[in-house]
C-alpha cells in the first residue's frame, strides 16, 4: 500500500508531464493548467497523508523498487526513502508547487506554449520529488540533474528572446560546474564507504569503528559542497540565479526561490553526519554562506529590476542558510528554508502580479502608487516584506534570529556579517516596497489606464502564502520547537538549545532594531525625500559598482571566458591550420605521385599482359626457387 | 606406349605453335582443333574414355565451331593482320622463355614423384562411376555449373544484340 | 587394371603440360588478333586440364576428372561471353585488334 502510494506521489507529476507534452497541444490552455495543477495536488495529498503518518510517530517509509546496478561489493538500489526530512521537503515542494501551478493558470493564460510550460513545470516537480525521495546519492543525482534540466528549459521558456536563451545557458553551465563537484563527491563517497546509500553510510559512521581516510572524506564533502554551491547559488557560482529571472515569474518563485535552490541545503542536511566529521569544510561553508549573504544583499541595494532585487535577496537568504549549515545548525537552516519558501514565493508571485498588471514592465523606476489599485497584492506583499525583513511576529523573524543567534554563539565575526546583511535586506526590501506601491505612478498614461488588480486565481495563492509567511514561524518558536523534535531522528549531533536568557533577548532586540534602522533609512530616502533612482548612466560612485553587481560577470568573462576563447582561437588559427596543412600536404603528395604513376597505365592490353606474365614469373620464382 | 605418348605430344605442341603462328585465323582454328584431338588422345591413353568424348564434343565441337562462326561473321579469313612491332615480339619471346624456364625449374626442383604408382584395381573412371561421383558428391557444383551456363547464354545473347555502344 | 603411368611416368606429363601452358601464354603475348588470343587461352586451359587428368590417374581418384568437367563448363561459358563481347567490339570499331582498345589508358 505504502509502495503504491509512494509511486503515486512520484509518478503523478510525471504523468502530468507526459500528458501535457504529448496531447497538451490539442487541449485548451486552461485544461493543461488544470491537469498540471491536479497532478501536483495529488502528490501533495499523498505527501500530507505520509506526513501525518510519520509525524504521528509512524516509522519512515522505505520503498525498494529494484536493484539498479551491481558491481564488486557495491550495490545501488533503486529505492526511495520517506523519512522526516524528505517529507518535510516534499510538503513545501508539492504544497507551494500546487499553489504556483494554480497561479500559473492565470499568469500564463494565452501563451501559445502553455502546455509545454505546464509539462516542464510538472517534470520539474517530478525530478524534485525524485531528488528528495531518493534513498541514495545516485537517485538524488538523477533528480539533481533533472531539476537543472527543467530550470534550463523554463528559464529559456520564451526562447525567441536571445538574452533569455543566454541566461538559460548560463544557468545550465554554472550548474554543470557544481554538478561535476557533486558527482566527484559521490564517487569518493562510494569509494570510501562501498555504498552511496544514506542509511548504510550513516550506520558505518555511527557504528564507531570507522576506518577511512579523513582527508579523502574532507575532499568528498568539499566536492559535495561545490555541488551545493552550484545549485543553491553561492559564491562563486551564484551569478546564474539573477539572470535566471528571465523565465516566467511563477518559475522564479517555484524553482529559483522556494524549491530547487534549496536542494543544496537539503543535500547537506541529508548528509549532516558526513559534514559533522569534517569541521574544516563546515568552516568553509559558514564563511562562504556569510559572505554570499553580505555581497548579494549589497548588490540588491542598488538594483532597479523588481525581480533582480528579489533574486539577490534569494541569494542572500540562501547564504544565511549556508551560514547555519556551516555552523552545524541544520535544523535552523531547514527552518529558514521553510519560512523563506513561504515569504519568497509570496514576494515573487506578488511581483508577478505587479508585472502582470504592468504588462511586462519590470523596472521599479516606472512603477509607484500601485497600493491604490492592487490592494490584495499590496497587503500580501507587505506581510512578506515584513517577514523577510525580520520583524516579529512574522515567520522570517524567528528563523533569521535563530541563525544569527547560532552565529553569535560560534563566531562573532560571522554574526556581524549576517546582521549587516539582514539590515541591508530590510532596507532594500522596503525600498522595493516603497518604489513599487507608494507615491505616484511613474509609468506611461497608457499603462496607468490598464492597471488592475489581478484575478482571483492569482490572488488566492498570494493570500495563502501570506498567511503562511505570517504564522510559519510557529513551527519552531524559541523555547518550544516542534521542528527540532520532528527532525531529531535525522540529525546525529544533538541539537543545541539556546536558553531564552538575557543574551537571547538582547540579540532579538538588536535584530529588530537593525531591521527598523534599515526600514527607517528606506522610509526617509524614498518616502520623505521621494527619491527615485536615476537612469542607468546617471548612477555614479559606489552605487554604480553595486548596480553593476561588483562587475563579477565582467571579471568572470575576463579571467575565464576570454582565455577559453583565446584557447579556442589558438586551436582554430594555429593547430587547425597546421593539421590541415599536413593533411592537405599528404593529399597533394598522393596527387603528385599518381600523376607520375599514371604514365605507366598506357592503356595497351598487350603491355599489361606482358607485365602480368612477368609478375607471375617473379612470384613463382620467389616462392619456389628461393 | 611411350612412343605413342611422344608422337601425341609432338602433335599437341606442334599444332599449338602452328595455331599461334598462322597468319590466317581460320588456319589457327583448324590447327587448334587438331591440338584438341591430340589432347583427347592423351585422355584415351589414360583410359578416360568419357572425358575424351566430352572433350571432343565440347572443345572441338562447340567451342571451335563458335570461334569459326565468329571468324566468318567478322570476315577475318584473310591474312590482314599487321604483326606487332619487333620490340613487342621480342618481349613476347623472352617472356615465353622466362616463363618456361621458371615453371620447368620449379617442377624439376620440386620433390621427385614416387614411381611406384598405385594400382588400386578399383574402377574409378568409367562412365558409371563418374556419373555417380558427379551426381552424388558434386551435386551442388554440378547444378551451379548449369546455372553458370544459363547465365552465360543470356549474357551472350544480350551482348550480341544489335545495339551500338557508342550512339 | 594396369596404370598407364607405369610406362610413361608422371613427370613427362608435367613437362608436356608446362610447355603447352607456356605456348598458350606466348600466344597471348605474341598475337594482336583477339580471337587468336582466345584460342591461346584455350590452349592454356587444356594444358591445365591435361595435368589434372594425369594426376587423377596418378592418385587413382575421380575427383580430378570431375574438376576437368567443371573447367570445361566454365571454358564454354567464357568463350560464349567472350566471343559475344568481341562481336560487340567488332560492331563498333570494325576490327578486333587489341592495340586499338586503348580506353584503359589512365
Amino acid at each position: 500500500m505504502d509502495t503504491n502510494l509512494a509511486l503515486l506521489l512520484l509518478l503523478a507529476p510525471l504523468a502530468g508531464f507526459l500528458l501535457n507534452i504529448f496531447i497538451g497541444k490539442k487541449l485548451s490552455g486552461n485544461v493543461s493548467g488544470i491537469l498540471g495543477s491536479v497532478a501536483v495536488a495529488v502528490s501533495f495529498a499523498v505527501t500530507l497523508k505520509f506526513f501525518l503518518q510519520v509525524n504521528g510517530g509512524g516509522e519512515p517509509i522505505n520503498v525498494n523498487l529494484f536493484k539498479w546496478m551491481t558491481l564488486a561489493n557495491f550495490d545501488v538500489n533503486f529505492a526511495f526513502q520517506l523519512d522526516q526530512l524528505s517529507l518535510l521537503w516534499l510538503m513545501f515542494v508539492t504544497g507551494i508547487g500546487t499553489l504556483i501551478h494554480i497561479y500559473s493558470i492565470s499568469y500564463m493564460h494565452g501563451d501559445e506554449n502553455i502546455h509545454k510550460y505546464f509539462g516542464y513545470l510538472n517534470l520539474f516537480v517530478f525530478f524534485m520529488i525524485t531528488l528528495v525521495m531518493g534513498s541514495n546519492l545516485l537517485i538524488m543525482f538523477i533528480g539533481w540533474e533533472g531539476v537543472g534540466l527543467c530550470s534550463y528549459l523554463l528559464i529559456g521558456f520564451w526562447y525567441k528572446n536571445h538574452d533569455f536563451n543566454d541566461a538559460a545557458k548560463k544557468a545550465f553551465i554554472m550548474n554543470r560546474i557544481g554538478d561535476l563537484g557533486f558527482l566527484i563527491g559521490i564517487f569518493i563517497i562510494g569509494y570510501l564507504f562501498h555504498s552511496v546509500d544514506y542509511i548504510d553510510i550513516k550506520n558505518a559512521i555511527t557504528s564507531g569503528n570507522l576506518d577511512i581516510d579523513m582527508t579523502w572524506l574532507g575532499i568528498a564533502t568539499l566536492c559535495l559542497f561545490i555541488g551545493a554551491c552550484g545549485k543553491s547559488a553561492q559564491i562563486p557560482l551564484y551569478t546564474w540565479l539573477p539572470d535566471a529571472m528571465a523565465g516566467p515569474t511563477p518559475v522564479s518563485a517555484l524553482i529559483h526561490a522556494a524549491t530547487m535552490v534549496t536542494a543544496g541545503i537539503f543535500m547537506i542536511t541529508r548528509l549532516n553526519f558526513l559534514f559533522d566529521l569534517t569541521p574544516d569544510v563546515q568552516n568553509i561553508i559558514a564563511i562562504v554562506g556569510a559572505f554570499t549573504s553580505l555581497i548579494a544583499a549589497s548588490i540588491g541595494l542598488a538594483q532597479n529590476d523588481i525581480k533582480k532585487v528579489l533574486a539577490y535577496s534569494t541569494v542572500s537568504q540562501l547564504g544565511l542558510m549556508f551560514l547555519a549549515l556551516g555552523l552545524g545548525a541544520y535544523h535552523v537552516a531547514v527552518f529558514h528554508v521553510i519560512t523563506h519558501a513561504f515569504f519568497k514565493a509570496c514576494l515573487f508571485l506578488g511581483s508577478g502580479s505587479v508585472i502582470h498588471a504592468m504588462h511586462g514592465e519590470q523596472d521599479m523606476r516606472y512603477m509607484g502608487g500601485l497600493r491604490k489599485v492592487m490592494g490584495v497584492t499590496f497587503i500580501t506583499f507587505l506581510i512578506s516584506t515584513l517577514a523577510i525583513s525580520g520583524l516579529p511576529p512574522f515567520s522570517g523573524f524567528f528563523s533569521k534570529d535563530e541563525i544569527l543567534m547560532t552565529a553569535f554563539h560560534h563566531n562573532k565575526v560571522l554574526w556581524v556579517v549576517g546582521s549587516i546583511a539582514s539590515i541591508m535586506t530590510a532596507f532594500y526590501m522596503f525600498r522595493l516596497l516603497y518604489l513599487t506601491f507608494y507615491k505616484d505612478f511613474r509609468g506611461t498614461e497608457e499603462q496607468k489606464k490598464h492597471l488592475h488588480e489581478s484575478p482571483s486565481l492569482i490572488t488566492f495563492p498570494l493570500i495563502v502564502l501570506a498567511i503562511l509567511a505570517l504564522v510559519g514561524g510557529a513551527i519552531s518558536l524559541p523555547g518550544h520547537s516542534w521542528l527540532n523534535e520532528y527532525l531529531s531522528p535525522i540529525l546525529t549531533n544533538h541539537i543545541e538549545h539556546h536558553e531564552l536568557g538575557t543574551t537571547a533577548y538582547m540579540l532579538m532586540g538588536i535584530a529588530i532594531i537593525g531591521a527598523l534602522i534599515g526600514i527607517g533609512i528606506a522610509y526617509f530616502k524614498y518616502i520623505k525625500q521621494g527619491f527615485v533612482p536615476g537612469k542607468d548612466e546617471e548612477i555614479t560612485g559606489f552605487s554604480k559598482v553595486l548596480y553593476n553587481k561588483f562587475y563579477v560577470d565582467e571579471i568572470y568573462t575576463a579571467i575565464i571566458v576570454k582565455p577559453i576563447y583565446a584557447l579556442g582561437a589558438f586551436f582554430k588559427n594555429v593547430t587547425e591550420v597546421a593539421f590541415s596543412g599536413f593533411i592537405f600536404g599528404l593529399g597533394r603528395l598522393a596527387n603528385a605521385l599518381s600523376t607520375q604513376g599514371k604514365v605507366i597505365q598506357n592503356g595497351s592490353i598487350g603491355f599489361y599482359l606482358l607485365v602480368f606474365v612477368l609478375g607471375i614469373c617473379s612470384i613463382i620464382a620467389y616462392i619456389f626457387l628461393k | 606406349m611411350l612412343t605413342l605418348f611422344y608422337i601425341l605430344s609432338a602433335i599437341t605442341l606442334g599444332t599449338a605453335f602452328l595455331t599461334i603462328f598462322s597468319k590466317n585465323p581460320i588456319h589457327s582454328a583448324i590447327y587448334l582443333v587438331l591440338c584438341f584431338f591430340s589432347i583427347a588422345g592423351h585422355y584415351l591413353m589414360f583410359n578416360a574414355q568419357f572425358l575424351a568424348i566430352v572433350h571432343i564434343i565440347v572443345y572441338s565441337g562447340a567451342i571451335m565451331i563458335l570461334m569459326l562462326f565468329t571468324i566468318m561473321l567478322m570476315n577475318l579469313n584473310k591474312e590482314g593482320e599487321k604483326s606487332k612491332n619487333a620490340w613487342s615480339q621480342i618481349a613476347a619471346v623472352i617472356s615465353f622463355c622466362l616463363l618456361a624456364l621458371v615453371l620447368l625449374a620449379t617442377f624439376i626442383k620440386a620433390q621427385q614423384p614416387e614411381y611406384n604408382y598405385a594400382t588400386k584395381g578399383a574402377d574409378f573412371q568409367s562412365i558409371k562411376v563418374l556419373g555417380q561421383v558427379l551426381l552424388n558428391d558434386y551435386m551442388v557444383p554440378f547444378e551451379f555449373a548449369s546455372v553458370l551456363l544459363l547465365v552465360s547464354m543470356i549474357g551472350a545473347v544480350l551482348l550480341s544484340k544489335k545495339e551500338h555502344i557508342n550512339n | 587394371m594396369e596404370n598407364i603411368l607405369e610406362q610413361i611416368g608422371i613427370d613427362n606429363y608435367i613437362y608436356l603440360s608446362t610447355l603447352l601452358f607456356c605456348v598458350g601464354a606466348f600466344g597471348v603475348l605474341y598475337r594482336r588478333n583477339a580471337i587468336v588470343m582466345f584460342m591461346s587461352i584455350e590452349i592454356m586451359l587444356n594444358a591445365v586440364n591435361l595435368l589434372l587428368v594425369a594426376f587423377s590417374t596418378y592418385h587413382q581418384d575421380a575427383a580430378g576428372q570431375v574438376f576437368v568437367f567443371f573447367s570445361m563448363a566454365v571454358a564454354a561459358a567464357e568463350v560464349a561471353v567472350g566471343l559475344a563481347i568481341l562481336v560487340a567490339v567488332y560492331r563498333n570499331i570494325k576490327n578486333i585488334d587489341i592495340d586499338n582498345l586503348k580506353k584503359l589508358k589512365g
